[in-house]
């Protein structure tokens, strides 16, 4: 999973370059462990709610490549029928309600999930993708709160990349302490290697475990780092001289290099690999090429959706 | 005269109100960030300080209430938001507060601070980038909305709602950055609630707000070359709004083009053919007609993106419908 988020999003990011997809995508090369680790926790009725970088989790809670691809290219076959783009993902079927880029505005949503799971009487669980700088919100501390205070099977995931835009943890708080607001709102929360993708899904299982059997709420803050700029696919580097020198350093953390070694150690060919590779790319070629040969929306479409018949979906 | 891009102007007024007076002081996210501001604040930090050029975490609703808070207490702030749609986090202490304080307190108690909001739409980039929510800004009583069109404009205008003892919107659009024109050199105003003629006719009254107004002036040569003669009024200010140069004009040509980029339902343009239709109705030749956008929130494909706008082209079908 973590090599098909790599490959899609390398692929976006060379089309933006040329100029054929012209939606802001932001890429999430290099932080991959996170959603992966994360949603192989997941069942499929569970909820992921996620922000303007959730190609990531789009792919890795299963929603479909080609239908992610042609939403890029902004065409009709498109999750969202061209109306979203990169921003805009969604997949109801597969637990994927929209990811939205305005920042920490799904992270009450997936609190509301809970709540509607806890009210259903199902045992499904939600879980909030966000990064470092929607902790600067306020929607992130209420929903905490709320969360603790009706214990609602949530998993609130902080990918913590360092970074909101050009501007570092650094001058956005006094203190590297994210994870200590769940404490102090009265639930679990725990500080793991965003860049380790075994870390990532063993406090994943923990977590979903606790939400689903009744156990309350928990903050994961998984530290991680972004290798493309906040938008696009240039590297950013002009953000502050910090920045050459954390790059070179996670790169070398790299989450899929990690996670092959520790594979080849179990005894796994590379040749294996290679096949996964070179499929994974056969895979996102035929997406490209779909989302060329897609028709654009129609014209008469424009106010198609305002609004959903009286009885709703 | 000499002449600057919008974006520079705005920049020119804040780098001169931050020199000339000691209150004023920027907050925001993305101030020193061109990816966020154009060239509209470059390097302000660099030449004020970053005590007075802050570039704030994602807090909309704390920095926005900060504002206010130092603004009661002696300060002229100016906060920036980066799009209207991150300012809409802002919306309690803008709309329940800032609005209110004077009245709510019989006047002993003033909010001059500045709230700038910047229109950055079209790239696909969808829904949730791209709002031009003016009118909703313009219903609370209180506040004043203005919306600059031309580097000169945005210069005063800016100058005008830092001196202004209220609250002011001040919301400037990314498609006029580039736009160059006249600016003066020194610090100016440009009035609160006064609205521009930039072209006299007879024929048809067009008001149009921000970045239509631009578009506006393309639509009058287009029309002029066809013998239609109209008379271009660029608002300005939408929140007071120049009703009596609105009346005056129409009074004189007896139709009305309204053209506001944002949507139509319960929007500017309503708002002023309600009250051209209340105050001078009997001055009408012809039904009102209005340039705005479909009540749909903004598409992201590139070709939904083509139908959503609106522009010269409308405003200049819009005109030859009146004249019908
Ligand atoms: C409410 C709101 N304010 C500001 C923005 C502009 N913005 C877009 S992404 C972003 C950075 C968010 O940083 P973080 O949450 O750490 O996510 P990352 O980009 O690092 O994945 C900001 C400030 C926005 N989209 N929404
Ligand atoms: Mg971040």
């Amino acid at each position: 999973m973590m090599l098909r988020i790599r490959v899609f999003e390398e692929m976006v990011g060379a089309l933006v370059t040329a100029n054929e997809i012209r939606t802001p995508c932001h890429l999430s090369i290099g932080q991959e462990a996170i959603p992966a680790g994360i949603c192989a926790a997941l069942r499929q009725d569970d909820s992921v709610w996620g922000g303007h970088r959730s190609h990531g989790h789009y792919l890795a809670k299963g929603g479909d490549l080609n239908a992610m691809m042609a939403e890029i290219f902004g065409k009709a076959t498109g999750c969202a029928q061209g109306r979203g783009g990169s921003m805009h993902l969604v997949a109801p079927a597969q637990g994927i309600f929209g990811t939205v880029p305005l920042v920490a505005a799904t992270i009450p949503m997936a609190v509301g999930a809970a709540l509607s799971a806890k009210l259903r009487g199902t045992d499904q669980v939600a879980v909030a993708f966000f990064g470092d700088g929607a902790t600067d919100e306020g929607h992130f501390h209420e929903s905490l709160n709320l969360a603790a205070l009706y214990n609602l099977p949530v998993v609130f995931v902080c990918e913590n990349n360092f970074y909101s835009t050009h501007l570092t943890l650094k001058e956005r708080r006094v203190k590297d302490n994210i994870v200590e607001s769940a404490a102090l709102h009265g639930l679990k929360g725990v500080v793991l290697d965003g860049n380790d993708v075994t870390s990532v899904y063993q406090a994943a299982q923990e977590a979903v475990r606790r939400a689903r059997s009744g156990a309350g709420p928990t903050l994961l803050e998984c530290r991680t780092y972004r290798w493309r700029g906040h938008v696009g696919p240039a590297a950013d580097l002009e953000v502050g001289e910090e920045r050459r020198r954390e790059l070179d350093e996670w790169q070398r953390r790299d989450p899929i290099a990690q996670c092959r070694e520790l594979l080849s150690a179990r005894g796994v060919s590379s040749d294996l690999f290679d096949c996964l590779e070179a499929d994974i790319r056969a895979e996102v070629d035929d997406a490209v090429r779909f989302a060329r040969q897609s028709p654009g929306p129609d014209e008469s479409e424009l106010l198609h959706h305002v609004y959903v018949s009286r009885r709703g979906v | 005269m000499r002449q600057l891009t919008y974006a520079k102007a705005i920049r020119e007024a804040h780098a001169q109100l931050l020199a000339a007076d000691p209150r004023v002081f920027l907050i925001g996210q993305g101030v020193r960030n061109p990816w966020y501001a154009g060239t509209s604040l470059q390097d302000l930090d660099k030449e004020f300080g970053k005590d007075r050029v802050i570039d704030s975490p994602v807090s909309e609703n704390a920095t926005t209430g900060a504002a206010i808070g130092a603004a009661i207490t002696g300060m002229r702030p100016i906060v920036f938001h980066p799009r209207m749609d991150f300012m809409l986090l802002a919306a309690d202490p803008i709309m329940n507060q800032a609005a209110n304080w004077s009245y709510l307190f019989a006047g002993q108690v003033s909010v001059p601070v500045v709230i700038r909001a910047v229109i950055n739409r079209g790239g696909e980039q969808g829904a949730q980038h791209s709002q031009a929510v003016q009118a909703l800004f313009a219903h609370v009583p209180g506040l004043k909305v203005v919306m600059p069109a031309t580097p000169h404009d945005a210069k005063g205008l800016l100058i005008a709602a830092v001196q202004d003892g209220n609250p002011v919107l001040y919301i400037d659009d990314r498609w006029l950055y580039e736009v160059e024109g006249d600016v003066p050199d020194g610090l100016y105003e440009v009035p609160i609630g006064s609205a521009a003629i930039r072209r006299s006719g007879k024929d048809v009254t067009l008001v149009a707000t921000s970045y239509m107004a631009a578009e506006a002036a393309k639509a009058v040569e287009m029309l002029a070359q066809r013998g239609i003669d109209v008379e271009l009024i660029d608002l300005r200010s939408i929140k007071p709004w120049d009703r009596n140069l609105v009346y005056s004009s129409v009074g004189k040509t007896g139709r009305l083009v309204i053209a506001d980029a944002a949507w139509m339902s319960g929007g500017i343009a309503a708002e002023i053919a309600a009250s051209v239709v209340g105050e001078i109705f009997h001055a009408l030749k012809a039904p009102i007609a209005r340039v705005c956008l479909p009540d749909a929130p903004a598409p992201t494909s590139f070709v939904l993106e083509q139908a959503y706008y609106v522009g010269a082209e409308q405003i200049v079908f819009a005109v030859e419908k009146v004249l019908l």
